[in-house]
């Protein structure tokens, strides 16, 4: 038993993390707005040349056979600059999904290099940055399809969260575009990295609103010097503070596909979605009327937060996931891990 | 990170569930908060722990311990509770005395102290709150007053658990004259020593959880002052530390009580919404996300780590989590949740009232929630002090 990072994750952590934290500002991401550029290609290419998109891709496919343990902290600190590229799913999720497939008719390899290939999930009913990838893959009943970007219809509907682009998409399968069929454990790991930028969402959340209430005065002095608004803030740390172990240990627990381990991504979306939702309601409330505002910046975290809240199955929906575990398998002190349960 | 045990723990797991098995009482011990006999049961039984070298399992062999490291501390505290074993009427020693004193002990003191209080021949109390001083601990103004290789200890504490029976206390005591932070010291003294007087404090439940502490010219000996003289509040924030950071609540507690809550809850779901279920989910996942935070703190610290002021979530976690679930388990029961616990109709260690009662007050002591709040606000966050 050793709950803990190696020293190699926390360097890699620790490195990809400034990256994004130096490239990916406030500042940042509402220059990419006026641009109109849908992602910023300077830092896609340093995400691509610090081998972070296949970090979870095999290693006899040219990536680099890492673990969801080695990348969660990773997907929270995408979390918590809000990134607009597609790092996360697409290393996270949908590499590891092309990689159990037989054949990708290239498609693995393409999207190693930084292509964008799309993925279109049933949990999910609309396509995140379709338009901007090369390739989709949808599902068609049990059937996997890979569609090249120009043989589908795409249709924007738009999110709150200007850089979530999202696509009603129109298509028909064929045996030619069929590549493989079930997703596999795809809707659990999404569900899990989407806690995982909820975990650094609602921790930029809370830094912004110390930053905030350290340097606003009302009645001569420092708000944040006001328990009432300490209190507010600590009480989301307690919810962050708790939502991470559940995290982690999900990332460990998820290849293991039981329904012990499911339970343990359900109770990890849930917590961290309900970390994320505090701290951005609290941080709005710290920041008074500023925070609801377009010129505070903390809107972009609000909206990304309340997004991956809903993507990858709602927190109802994995309350379910999580009643099935207490009511099915053995519950108490020696039943804490899904190794256990085995 | 490795989230299965090894072999070894698995092992170490196997041998205390059977001597859980073969040692604890098979019916539940009368209450150490009621009667000196329910609390001499509870020293037969720490007596019979430290027999088996269970008293305190993370202390070095010299004191009656096995040296074991958190992780194998979880394990015994996960078969501990599994178990249904009595609680731990000597906890104030163990769990907090004991620490400090193995950080700012002397050699002698170690030696007269922890042995006897692993083998539960001396049953603690913590003799800090004052009635003037219990958020505010720097208030207290109980004296010490230094006479040749003495002390002349005056004064009164109050809300002292298990004091009524217990046989040490640790005080905090200031010099004559000095002021808040400044000139306390951490003193040892028995409970019945000449001039101690202790006034039991009944709990709203009548149970005599707690007692107020007389001291009228107690005069113990200068060596059984712990740490330096002085130096009573950095010894204390120490005991403090340990008290809210780890040994305090294991999770072992509250997943026990959860699995309790969904039985309570299987036994009893015709009757109710859907609704009850998810909060008794919900209970069982905060008993796990304690339990893993605990398990990778204790990881962290196995590999040199260090705790910090982060370890005040915990307080607020797991006592909000505890009033929580106990007001589920009373929702589950209805109109039946009013009626004291015999009357409930429950198997007769699933007391869910006396549970909520007890869970009340955990958002109180250990350092009260806003008190926490406050620590994470300044020392965790960095905001300004008022
Ligand atoms: C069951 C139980 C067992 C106990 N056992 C022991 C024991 O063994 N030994 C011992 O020494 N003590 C013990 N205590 C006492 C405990 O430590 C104190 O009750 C606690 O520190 C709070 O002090 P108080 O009761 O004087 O409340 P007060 O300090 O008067 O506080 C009352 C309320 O005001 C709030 N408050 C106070 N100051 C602030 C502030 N600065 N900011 C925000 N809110 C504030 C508190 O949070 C609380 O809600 C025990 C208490 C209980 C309930």
């Amino acid at each position: 038993m050793e709950f803990a990072f190696t020293d190699d994750q926390l360097a890699l952590t620790q490195a990809a993390r400034e990256m994004l934290v130096d490239s990916c500002q406030p500042a940042d991401l509402r220059r990419l707005l006026e641009s109109d550029e849908p992602r910023d290609d300077a830092r896609w290419s340093t995400i691509n040349e610090m081998g972070l998109i296949g970090m979870l891709a095999p290693e006899n496919a040219g990536g680099m056979g890492m673990t969801l343990v080695d990348f969660i902290g990773i997907a929270e600190a995408a979390g918590y600059v809000a990134l607009p590229e597609p790092l996360i799913e697409l290393a996270g999720v949908t590499l590891p999904l092309l990689s159990r497939l037989d054949e990708t008719r290239g498609w693995l390899e393409r999207a190693m290099a930084g292509a964008v290939v799309a993925i279109g999930h049933p949990v999910n009913p609309l396509v995140a940055d379709a338009d901007t990838a090369d390739a989709l893959l949808l599902g068609d009943g049990e059937d996997l399809h890979l569609v090249e970007r120009g043989a589908v219809a795409l249709t924007r509907t738009e999110s709150f969260d200007p850089f979530r682009r999202l696509y009603a998409v129109e298509w028909t399968p064929s045996p030619a575009t069929k590549v493989g069929s079930g997703w596999g454990d795809t809707a659990d790991r999404g569900a899990l990295l989407a806690a995982a930028q909820m975990v650094g969402l609602a921790q930029r959340c809370i830094n912004m609103a110390v930053a905030y209430a350290k340097d606003r005065q009302q009645f001569g002095k420092a708000i944040g010097s006001t328990q009432a608004v300490k209190h507010m803030i600590a009480s989301a740390q307690v919810k962050v503070e708790f939502a991470k172990p559940v995290v982690h240990a999900a990332a460990a627990e998820l290849p293991l596909g039981t329904l012990a381990a499911r339970a343990r991504v359900a109770h990890a979306k849930i917590a961290a979605g309900e970390a994320a939702d505090v701290a951005a309601r609290m941080a709005v409330q710290a920041h008074g009327a500023m925070g609801m505002t377009w010129e505070v910046d903390l809107h972009f975290f609000l909206k990304r937060a309340m997004a991956l809240n809903y993507a990858w199955g709602t927190a109802a929906a994995h309350r379910e996931t999580v009643v099935e575990r207490v009511k099915t398998l053995r519950t108490g002190p020696d039943a804490t891990f899904a190794s256990e349960l085995a | 990170m490795k989230l299965d045990y090894t072999p070894d723990q698995q092992r170490f797991r196997q041998e205390v569930r059977s001597w859980m098995t073969a040692n604890v009482p098979p019916a539940r011990l009368p209450s150490f908060d009621l009667t000196r006999e329910g609390f001499e049961a509870h020293r037969d039984w720490e007596r019979k722990l430290s027999e088996g070298r269970w008293g305190m399992v993370t202390w070095p062999e010299a004191y009656g311990g096995r040296e074991l490291d958190l992780i194998r501390w979880l394990i015994f505290e996960e078969e501990y509770y599994r178990a249904g074993a009595p609680t731990r009427v000597n906890q104030n020693g163990i769990f907090l005395l004991g620490p400090t004193l193995m950080e700012f002990g002397t050699d002698d003191q170690k030696a007269r102290f922890l042995t006897r209080m692993a083998a539960g021949d001396d049953i603690w109390a913590q003799a800090w709150s004052e009635p003037g001083a219990g958020s505010d601990l720097a208030a207290v103004r109980s004296t010490c007053t230094r006479d040749g290789d003495e002390y002349v200890l005056n004064g009164q504490k109050i809300w002292s658990s298990r004091a009524v029976f217990a046989d040490w206390a640790f005080g905090l005591f200031r010099e004559p004259g000095s002021e808040r932070h400044k000139g306390m010291s951490l003193i040892l003294f028995p409970l019945d020593a000449p001039g101690v007087t202790r006034r039991p404090i009944a709990r709203m439940d009548g149970e005599l959880v707690f007692a107020e502490i007389f001291l009228d010219n107690v005069r113990v000996p200068v060596a059984d002052r712990l740490g330096d003289e002085g130096q009573g509040w950095h010894v204390c924030m120490a005991t403090a530390g340990f008290e809210r950071g780890l040994m305090l609540r294991s999770p072992a507690r509250y997943q026990m009580a959860a699995s309790k809550l969904a039985a309570l809850y299987e036994a009893n779901k015709k009757q109710l919404p859907a609704s009850v279920g998810e909060r008794v989910a919900q209970s069982w996942m905060d008993a796990e996300a304690y339990a893993l935070s605990i398990y990778s703190t204790a990881s962290r610290l196995e590999a040199g780590g260090t705790i910090g002021p982060e370890s005040s979530t915990n307080k607020i976690f797991w006592s909000e989590l505890d009033v929580a679930l106990h007001q589920t388990a009373l929702d589950i029961l209805g109109s039946r949740a009013e009626l004291v616990a015999q009357d409930q109709g429950n198997a007769p260690d699933d007391n869910w009232l006396d549970g909520y009662i007890f869970a009340l007050a955990g958002p109180i002591y250990a350092g009260s929630n806003e008190i926490q709040r406050n620590i994470i606000a300044e020392r965790m966050l960095g905001l300004p002090r008022a």
